[in-house]
């Protein structure tokens, strides 16, 4: 069979089954190790700093971003959003129990659904995984608790992200999957967003908003 | 795939004349030369990671064998399916039945250069199965009829006239009257038309960026979403991915994601990086049912332990191709195969067979810009060297072709009469290009000097088809 042929011919090109014993073990532990390869020293600051840039970097790449103190401000953070860019005050959430606690109840005019997204939804609204400040990068778990579809078929996508879960670079979100997940399991989805969806297939000329979201708006909480 | 590689000087030298093409060339030069520069020179830390990348592809190369094991377990552990496929046959049989299995008459596809590899489309078109290219450049393309000139930029090729000329002979359902002269609006069509597919498809079919050992992820990374939406909406995902792809853990992926996007497009990362592990889970609200990796040999694991095993460390970035003055002047159609620019003068020997292509690997100036920029620094101009000189070796190379060796060395005795045929070439290209800079960008002097002990025949060749092209 293919598996066996591919096998053995990788195995023969590499000089055969001699030292097979001993890169095993040299495998083996590079996958358990999680050794960290170069960080950049942008990836590495301290906690206020760090913020910063995810905010900066994001907003270069054409997401907005705000800030609100607590999560008990969210509600009108995204109302207000919504009515600055002439949006209907109605969102599509998944059944994240952070935006379940949040009170909407302050926002009367502003209609929340729960559930994946079926494309009809001008607007989702998303909690983060966490942040990685380097590239203003938001990484999105999915589940029951932030559907994929909402990431990706409503124009709009809000996210809403806990500040301490930005990090500097992405190895420190990866190894808070492995806290969160698991060693070497992985949620079905892991969505690295930068920025709202672009093309610049028509003359190289960049154009936001090709299949995802036209707009990416970030609330950092905290 | 037809593989027209073999006439590569008559490509050439219709693309040299053709004014459509070279005004659409001016795109790649101007737009991601600079842009890599600049992404390049605002991280410090760029060189140093290029050389950590390549030392991670070295060593997964090194015991490629082994991770390709674990990747396999970890697929499977996750609910996936490994389906191993030694050629093109193999994939293709494999995807088929799935998708027969799956009754799937419809079949979304994210932007694969594999596939293209496998020459997926005609297969599934033959056997009853509509695939629909989402990739707004691979789109375009297959609206066209035509194959990627670009492995990122597709469609690099053709102006937006032409798409739009396209969009009114296709989508006929639309209004005559309505206004698509400009970009955004082509951008809002294709996005419409191309929404209803991905909920019509029952398959969809990826490539893949990576794929991780540590954890059995597949990792796509786009700039549209077209691949999130093609790979979550329908009910069956199929992983197109070659064996090379494989990398051991989240932290070697992360240090090579750090090159990918600055080397091909200058962005500092892509917008969407996307890790996918099995299929839907008992608790998921949605994504696919069923979970598919097809892993592709296609003459890869024969590379290993030869020249040309660095070749296995390429992202398929396209910085080589970005940079190269060959593909400034002719595109990548020129090439005649799948893989254009030096990472396709290097592969396709390898994947078509050297009598399939002979003329490629002399489709080089031989300045050294695709090697100086690739990130995960693969010697491209010594492959290509050394392909030639099998070819040569095998006296594959018609009599006009080594009486085009001799004058080169010929030439290369006396570089005055050398840089004259080179200003000559860069005048015509000027001339066809219509873009200021191009003269200077062309460092054919420079690459003589360079390599001035390396022989080149067909750079003399080539140079004779710049010179034909003024007419
Ligand atoms: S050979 Fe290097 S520069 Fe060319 S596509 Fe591959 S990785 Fe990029």
């Amino acid at each position: 069979m293919s598996r066996d042929a591919i096998l053995k011919t990788v195995r023969a090109s590499l000089k055969g089954e001699a030292d097979v014993d001993a890169r095993r073990e040299a495998v083996k532990a590079r996958l358990s190790s999680h050794q960290r390869n170069l960080i950049p020293a942008r990836g590495q600051l301290g906690d206020a700093e760090r913020v910063a840039l995810f905010a900066e970097q994001a907003e270069k790449v054409g997401a907005t971003v705000t800030r609100v103190d607590d999560a008990g401000a969210v509600p009108e953070a995204v109302a207000d959003y919504l009515r600055g860019r002439n949006l209907p005050q109605r969102v599509r959430k998944g059944n994240d129990p952070r935006l379940g606690a949040l009170p909407f109840d302050k926002t009367p005019t502003l209609e929340v659904n729960t559930g994946p997204s079926d494309g009809t939804d001008l607007v989702g609204l998303s909690h983060a995984f966490g942040g990685v400040a380097e590239t203003g990068t938001l990484v999105l778990a999915s589940g029951n608790d932030n559907p994929t579809t909402i990431n990706f078929l409503p124009e709009t996508h809000i996210v809403v992200i806990s500040a301490e879960d930005i990090a500097g670079d992405y190895e420190t979100v990866f190894e808070r999957v492995r806290a969160a997940y698991g060693e070497g399991t992985m949620p079905r989805c892991l969505n690295m967003i930068t920025g709202p969806s672009r093309s610049g297939d028509i003359e190289q000329t960049i154009l936001l908003g090709a299949h995802g979201p036209k707009d990416v708006h970030v609330v950092v909480v905290g | 795939m037809l593989i027209t590689a073999p006439k590569f000087k008559e490509n050439a030298a219709k693309a040299l004349v053709d004014k459509s093409l070279q005004k659409a060339l001016g795109n790649v030069e101007r737009g991601f030369v600079a842009k890599r520069a600049k992404a390049a020179a605002a991280l410090p830390e760029f060189d140093a990671l290029r050389d950590a990348a390549r030392d991670i592809k070295n060593h997964t190369l090194e015991n490629l064998d082994l991770y390709l094991e674990a990747y396999e377990e970890k697929v499977t552990a996750a609910g996936g399916k490994v389906h191993w496929a030694s050629t093109a046959e193999d994939a293709r049989d494999a995807i088929l039945d799935i998708c027969t299995a799956a009754n799937a008459r419809t079949v979304t596809k994210g932007k694969s250069m594999i596939t293209e590899e496998i020459g997926l489309n005609d297969h599934l078109e033959v056997n009853g199965i509509h695939p629909v290219e989402t990739d707004l450049g691979e789109y375009i393309i297959q609206l066209r009829g035509e194959t990627p000139s670009h492995i990122i930029a597709p469609a690099v090729h053709v102006n937006k006239e032409e798409i739009e000329a396209d969009f009114r002979r296709v989508h006929t359902h639309l209004p005559k009257d309505r206004q698509i002269t400009e970009p955004t609006a082509l951008l809002s069509e294709a996005r419409v038309v191309l929404r209803q597919e991905y909920f019509n498809a029952d398959v969809g079919i990826t490539g893949a960026n990576f794929l991780i050992a540590e954890t059995g992820s597949s990792i796509i990374v786009t700039n549209e979403g077209n691949g999130d939406l093609t790979q979550t909406l329908p009910r069956v995902h199929i992983v197109v991915a070659s064996i090379e792809k494989v990398v051991p853990t989240l932290e070697d992926v992360s240090t090579i994601l750090r090159v990918l996007a600055r080397s091909a497009t200058g962005q500092d990362m892509s917008v969407y990086t996307t890790l996918s592990t099995g299929p839907r889970r008992p608790e998921d609200p949605d994504g696919p049912d069923e979970y598919h990796v097809i892993l592709l040999d296609n003459g890869r694991s024969s590379m290993l332990g030869t020249e040309f095993q660095d070749m296995l460390r390429c992202i398929r970035c396209g910085a080589c191709m970005n940079h190269c003055p060959v593909y400034h002047a002719v595109g990548g159609h020129a090439y005649g195969s799948v893989y254009p620019g030096p990472m396709g003068a290097v592969l396709t020997p390898k994947l078509w067979g050297i009598d399939q292509s002979g003329h490629l690997p002399n489709a080089s100036t031989f300045c050294g810009r695709c090697e100086s920029v690739c990130p995960m620094h693969i010697p491209l101009p010594k492959m290509m060297r050394h392909w030639r000189e099998r070819a040569f070796e095998a006296h594959q190379e018609p009599a006009a072709q080594r009486y085009g060796l001799k004058l080169w060395a010929f030439m290369a005795k006396r570089p005055k009469l050398y840089h004259l045929a080179t200003g000559i070439a860069a005048r015509v290209m000027s001339l066809l290009g219509g873009a200021k800079g191009r003269l200077s960008s062309l460092p054919l002097a420079g690459g003589w000097t360079k390599h001035r002990d390396l022989p080149a025949p067909e750079t003399k060749t080539f140079l004779k088809q710049w010179a034909e092209g003024k007419r």
